[in-house]
């Protein structure tokens, strides 16, 4: 008898648990762009006038231009990105296998390029990493974000877990108090979105550029009054897989529009 | 300066076609400062426009007002078969220019 209530309360424990775990039911997870007006929405789906596609057909030229000491491209391996290419950032941030580090597409592209093509890494945030990076993210849209916490990657979920929950800043807020706790309320003149991850690098009105998912969490914490870590940080990686889990299903829309 | 020019690649003569035009620039304003205070000098796109097989079919005067990577869409009369060439300068003196050519039946 007490054995089965025991039972009970553990799987009513674990049920809460698992609640606790997904605070937005997937659902209810909404991408960036549907808490956008019409007219950034309709921008955004416009492949012609969407501005961050000039850094796709950058990224584009770039596959195919042979770089490094080894004067390969990105074509010479890797062939059609429209088919090689296919589904590769949604499964990201991942591991790689070679230096077991958990990498964001971008920080691969770069270790592609120091490893196989023997040339320099582009710098965090330059027009060369966000064209790349955005002509190989666009061969995902409508691909669903499915990114892996099994294994290795488990520790660095949990770390990114913890980002996304610490209190930080001036204004002593976490990433959940936002973007879990009051998403879809107004804060001023916007609505306040959940701040998933799946549009980019991304095109923002207020840059008035691409930009880096990486740079988006670094104007976060400049709006909590947060100190900003340096580009390339791990805790950006980890929260990036944090990131990744939560927006599980919602279609890449990469290069997406955002506010 | 990259761009990405749309037009149809052919049409009936008279046919009202639409010409869309997008550049890549930051249009600097000249009212920014830098991160240690410096004004950052203005820089946009002044003057932007189509010649039709030699025609100016469009011309437009930009300013400070202006977003960066500017957006410009506008309609022509499909005449005679031939070429759009499309040119631009900015405050810096930098020029650019693209040509697309349409077929008319």
């Amino acid at each position: 008898m007490s054995r089965a209530v025991l039972a009970v309360a553990l799987l009513a424990f674990a049920a809460a648990a698992q609640a606790q775990q997904r605070a937005i039911p997937l659902d209810q997870i909404k991408s960036g762009s549907a808490f956008l007006g019409q007219d950034l929405r309709s921008l955004q789906n416009d492949d012609f006038a969407n501005p961050g596609m000039l850094w796709v057909e950058r990224g584009e030229t770039m596959w195919r231009d042979p770089a490094g000491k080894s004067k390969q491209s990105c074509a010479s391996c890797h062939q059609d990105a429209k088919s090689s290419m296919r589904g590769v950032a949604a499964r990201y941030p991942k591991i790689d296998t070679a230096s077991g580090k958990l990498l964001n597409l971008g920080s691969r592209i770069n270790a592609c390029r120091v490893d196989h093509q023997g040339a320099e890494p582009f710098r965090h945030e330059s027009q060369e990493l966000l064209s790349i990076t955005a002509y190989v993210a666009r061969q995902s849209r409508g691909v669903p974000v499915a990114a892996s916490i099994d294994g290795p990657a488990r520790a660095h979920f949990d770390a990114g877990e913890a980002a996304y929950r610490l209190r930080r800043g001036q204004m002593n807020l976490s990433c959940a108090h936002c973007h879990e706790a009051n998403w879809g309320k107004r804060l001023l003149s916007e609505t306040v979105s959940q701040g998933q991850p799946n549009g980019y690098p991304a095109y923002r009105m207020e840059w008035q550029t691409l930009g880096s998912l990486q740079r988006r969490l670094r104007a976060c914490l400049s709006g909590i009054r947060a100190e900003m870590l340096p580009y390339g940080s791990p805790e950006y990686v980890d929260l990036e897989l944090y990131l990744a889990w939560r927006a599980q299903g919602l279609p890449i829309e990469t290069p997406g529009v955002r506010r | 300066m990259a761009a990405r020019i749309q037009i149809p690649s052919q049409a009936k003569q008279g046919e009202v076609v639409e010409v869309r035009v997008l550049i890549q620039h930051p249009m600097e304003t000249g009212y920014r400062h830098d991160d240690v205070g410096h004004l950052i000098k203005r820089n946009v796109i002044k003057v932007l426009s189509c010649r039709y097989n030699g025609v100016e079919v469009f011309r437009a005067d930009l300013s400070s007002g202006i977003a960066a990577n500017p957006y410009v869409q506008f309609y022509t009369v499909a005449d005679k078969s031939g070429e759009l060439e499309f040119y631009w300068i900015d405050d810096e003196g930098k020029q650019g220019s693209e040509r697309q050519s349409i077929r008319v039946t």
